[in-house]
């Protein structure tokens, strides 16, 4: 309703004559029948087909929360954190590498970012996990072994996870540092700041607004894409549920059972990515959106207060 | 009172013969003047005329190609040892910079920061402040540009006067011997000029040295001590505000003038 409605409201009561509710014939919108009508006709079709199909349903809840699984499901949760902190921090040094005045570090972005992102990340896992053939041993000087030691699963996931992840953040960092105004520099220039400062103090948190939500989205699919490190024997969510199916023969039912925990995962993250871009939306608008919670809480109140009007 | 200063040591800042060229467009071809300590010394010529640049050059966040452009004494940009010029770092060019105010025509201010932590951020960072004494500082300053009440505002939730008026005080912040003002009141609606030039004739009572390019001639001429007429990269004309406003020599400073007054 416009904030002049009940003004208008008024001078027309106060005119003498009282207000008439207006009676129309509302539009009729028939697609939205059809439409739902076919909807519920192929869901009804597609739920009847799983009905009858060769499905196992009871051995899901039981599975759902067996040991391995639950194990697989934090591994899975570990393997993300831990490759998008890679991802980010070093996405955030080569987009700053990248952007630099330096032709040496920008180069040797841009080669990073060319290789790691032209490349299949399945590829890459497999290269990180079998490095021992081609470096049998695993030298540092301080610290030697033997490269199959240390080349663990989890090490070779996080490598090839974080690693590819990174090239992908450094385009997302530099677009972000991209977007902010030249002025911001230049203010924090005049102000006596050094270049690393006017990066870390004026830039980057500017920056956030436009790096977060793509983050957020890079967070979920590498829920997703850490599933292809069962290929290399890391024990996560979908190694576990495959490992549970090749002796029950519970394919598809096990296939469920991931899906499941993937489908919870990714919700809980999307949380987090709302309330991550709202942060970050500070000094942009002058009033932030609201949250979930905040809206919920207005609606009851005006509900309620329709009823007391009511 | 600054006739009386500018005969004791050297201007605040001296141009001989700068030139500054973009790429192969020449924007500044040869200025030469001085700024004497406390003076407020007005800058006007058409759009395009290098105005900015040069205020740019003097802190440095432009490189000059030719000539010699020196702050307080000490070249800018530049040490010079023997009859060598050494670059200087980064670094040092910063350390610079820091004495030198520099308050802009879009304010420029730090969206993601408070009013009180735009004027705060330099000091601590910079200067190495403890954050007790650079609140305390800016929160005078605040008060001292008429926004106590705004300190915790976001410039987004300021009118364009306000944010200019923080963004002064956060030059402040940094006690500048030097303050440099390009087009400060441009992007503002009339109504809130007044506003941005009653604190920088405060400051100018203070006896802060400034350069001010401005389109407000009525502001030159009532608190400008000295005057330039730049266009196409020259010094046209330069006197006291009264004498170039009233009777300009050249026939260029006329017809701008003409426009703008
Ligand atoms: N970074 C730059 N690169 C190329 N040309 C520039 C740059 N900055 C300014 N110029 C040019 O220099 C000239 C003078 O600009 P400026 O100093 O902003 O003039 P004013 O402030 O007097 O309007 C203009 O023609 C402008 O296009
Ligand atoms: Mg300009």
């Amino acid at each position: 309703m416009p904030p002049g409605g009940p003004t208008v409201h008024k001078s027309t009561s106060a005119g003498g004559l009282p207000p008439q509710a207006i009676k129309a014939i509302p539009v009729r919108h028939y697609g939205r029948w059809i439409s739902a009508v076919l909807v519920l006709g192929v869901l009804s079709l597609i739920g009847v087909a799983f009905a009858n199909a060769d499905v196992n349903w009871n051995v899901i809840p039981d599975y759902l929360f067996f040991d391995t699984i639950v194990r697989g499901a934090a591994n899975t949760l570990l393997i993300t954190v831990l490759s998008m902190t890679v991802g980010v921090v070093l996405g955030i040094v080569l987009a700053v590498m990248r952007l630099s005045k330096n032709p040496v570090t920008s180069t040797v972005a841009w080669l990073y970012i060319y290789l790691f992102r032209g490349t299949p990340v399945l590829v890459q896992l497999f290269l990180w996990y079998n490095l021992a053939l081609i470096f049998p041993v695993l030298n540092l000087g301080f610290y030697k072994d033997e490269m199959t030691d240390v080349m663990t699963p989890f090490l070779a996931a996080l490598l090839g996870l974080g690693l590819n992840e990174a090239a992908y953040m450094a385009e997302i960092c530099r677009a972000g540092i991209q977007s902010v105004d030249e002025g911001q520099t230049e203010a924090s220039h005049a102000l006596g700041l050094t270049g690393t400062q006017t990066m870390r103090r004026i830039v980057l948190p500017q920056a956030m607004r436009v790096i977060v939500p793509p983050t957020g989205n890079e967070f979920i699919n590498m829920l997703k894409t850490s599933s292809l490190a069962y290929a290399i024997q890391y024990q996560e969510l979908l190694k576990a549920a495959t490992d549970i199916s090749s002796r029950t023969l519970a394919v598809m039912e096990m296939l469920f059972v991931a899906s499941i925990w993937y489908l919870f995962l990714t919700s809980i993250f999307s949380i987090g990515q709302y309330y991550l871009e709202r942060r970050f939306a500070r000094g942009a608008t002058r009033n932030l959106p609201p949250t979930p919670l905040q809206k919920i809480r207005a609606n009851l109140t005006r509900l309620s207060h329709r009823e007391r009007v009511a | 009172m600054s006739n009386m200063i500018k005969t004791s040591g050297h201007p605040m800042v001296k141009a001989e013969g700068v030139h500054k060229s973009f790429g192969l467009v020449p924007v500044l071809k040869g200025i030469d003047l001085e700024v004497q300590p406390q003076e407020v010394f007005c800058l006007v010529g058409p759009s395009g005329s290098g105005k900015s640049t040069f205020l740019r050059c003097i802190n440095h966040l432009e490189k000059i190609n030719a000539g010699r452009l020196s702050v307080d004494g000490e070249l800018v940009g530049y040490r010079e040892r023997g009859d060598r010029l050494y670059e200087l770092k980064d670094r040092e060019v910063a350390a610079k910079r820091r004495d030198i105010g520099m308050v802009f025509q879009r304010f420029n201010l730090f969206p993601h920061m408070t009013a009180l932590g735009n004027v705060m951020e330099a000091p601590i960072q910079v200067k190495g402040e403890s954050k007790s004494v650079a609140r305390e500082r800016a929160l005078k300053l605040l008060d001292r540009v008429g926004l106590a009440d705004k300190a915790h505002s976001y410039p987004t939730q300021l009118s364009g006067g306000q944010q200019q008026r923080v963004a002064i005080a956060r030059a402040l912040a940094m006690q500048p011997k030097l303050m440099l003002f390009d087009e400060p009141t441009s992007a503002l609606d009339p109504e809130l000029v007044g506003e941005v030039l009653d604190v920088m004739r405060g400051l100018a009572e203070d006896g802060m040295t400034m350069i001010v390019v401005t389109h407000e001639m009525g502001f030159a001429r009532e608190v400008g001590d000295a005057l330039v007429f730049m266009d196409d990269g020259v010094v046209v004309e330069a006197g006291h505000p009264r004498e170039v406003l009233t009777n300009p020599q050249h026939e260029r400073t006329k017809a701008f003038l003409s426009k703008v007054l």
